[in-house]
């Protein structure tokens, strides 16, 4: 019972956010509304139950870190703007999440993009089968002319001219890829929900 | 102390995580560890407050009686549906699950589809083979979006060959140039931040 009142809920709205194709709506933008108010409570519980409660609270209640109220105060101090005597405050959380972010993010652009990324350029041209050497060679050149796109540093004129337009061929190359890429998952949702709709709902395939 | 307190905090957090990273000593990992995860901690109550946000806007329209205040009822009932069957039942229960299914589920694939309908027409406004570059955005679009369907291989059956290289291929290679770059400048900016030049995500009033 619970089942067949869930696949109605889901058909209904599902056909309620198709209605905006024709135009704006009140049945489209209740399933919006219902969209965000939904969403927001789910990641509001994810949140808490995935990372605030295990990282700050848990340790403090049930280990006995008492030391875990700071970052717990840190957190709090988001709400400073609503008390406008200490709304500066806020800064504390933004710039404690922003330092260890940076930090961070550092250490893994080096160490898990740059140098993978950079290694994995450095492919074999001999030694392989004819074809295999072509797609190296054009990897190789790929990332060096793109590469070259973004150097500004001096005008785009001569040989440089010519290397920055060969690598905006390969961004094309790629950038048309990604987008009939991304269309494709979109058709794939579509396909996922007209079969939601014709299998579980209507059950007519 | 209003600048000055917020830029050592993130001089010596960062700058902390950073060397902890080169000393491999029990107590160096173990609080970089501690650290970040106080991080992810701290990082959700961006979340709380942007929910608190969403519902004070929302408690406002209702009041003022603003156009469409009757939807802020619905979201407002359906977010406070799930916060009490999320953190009174727990995330596994029932009756949070079972609305995760038969709303967000629902809900989020349909809104992503739409956009299929949407890059579709723009895309057949926009898409013209004037240059030699549109040409080749053309041409890989439409090469991928065919391999990646039953006619394309009935066409022509080593069009999902062809898609398969496109994208180890040339779309690596152009990946990877656009990735180094994002990569210098994302540690150029990580640096700006640490070292207190980059002061604009603390909001206004702190160049000075």
């Amino acid at each position: 019972m619970m089942n067949t009142i869930g696949i109605w809920i889901g058909a209904l709205l599902t056909l309620a956010i198709y209605s905006f194709l024709y135009k704006d709506n009140p049945f489209y933008k209740l399933a919006e509304n219902i969209f965000v108010g939904v969403s927001a409570g789910y990641w509001a519980v994810v949140l808490w139950f995935d990372y605030a409660w295990p990282n700050l609270f848990e340790p403090l209640f049930k280990k006995g870190q008492w030391f875990n109220i700071f970052p717990i105060f840190i957190g709090i101090l988001m709400f400073a703007p609503l008390i406008p005597r200490i709304s500066w405050m806020v800064r504390i959380p933004l710039t404690f999440t922003m330092g260890v972010a940076m930090a961070v993010s550092i250490t893994q652009i080096v160490q898990g993009d740059i140098f993978p990324q950079l290694q994995a350029t450095f492919l074999p041209l001999t030694g392989v089968s004819f074809f295999d050497a072509f797609s190296n060679l054009l990897i190789i050149c790929g990332v060096i002319f793109t590469l070259i796109y973004f150097y500004f540093s001096k005008e785009h004129k001569g040989v440089l001219g010519i290397s920055a337009r060969i690598g905006i061929w390969f961004m094309m190359v790629s950038f048309g890829a990604s987008f009939g890429y991304t269309i494709m998952a979109r058709v794939s949702l579509f396909i996922g929900r007209i079969y939601f709709l014709l299998h579980n709902w209507l059950g007519v395939i | 102390m209003k600048v000055i307190l917020p830029l050592a905090i993130v001089f010596i957090c960062g700058f902390y995580m950073l060397i902890t990273f080169f000393i491999p000593a029990k107590f160096a990992q173990d609080s970089s560890q501690l650290l970040q995860l106080w991080y992810q901690g701290v990082a959700a109550f961006f979340v709380f407050i942007g929910i608190f946000n969403l519902i004070k806007i929302n408690v406002d329209r209702i009041q003022r009686r603003l156009k469409d205040w009757e939807y802020s009822i619905i979201l407002l009932s359906f977010l406070g549906v799930m916060l009490v069957a999320g953190f009174v039942g727990g995330r596994d229960s029932r009756v949070f699950l079972y609305l995760f299914e038969n709303f967000q589920v629902p809900l989020g694939a349909t809104m992503f589809s739409l956009l299929a309908f949407f890059v579709a027409s723009a895309s057949f406004r926009a898409f013209r083979a004037k240059t030699p570059e549109a040409t080749l955005l053309l041409i890989a679009a439409v090469i991928v979006m065919l391999g990646r369907i039953p006619i394309g291989y009935l066409i022509w059956d080593k069009f999902p060959d062809l898609i398969e290289w496109i994208m180890r291929i040339p779309n690596t290679a152009a990946k990877r140039g656009i990735l180094f770059g994002i990569d210098l400048g994302l540690l150029s900016m990580a640096l700006r931040v640490l070292l207190g030049i980059e002061r604009s995500y603390m909001g206004g009033g702190v160049e000075k």
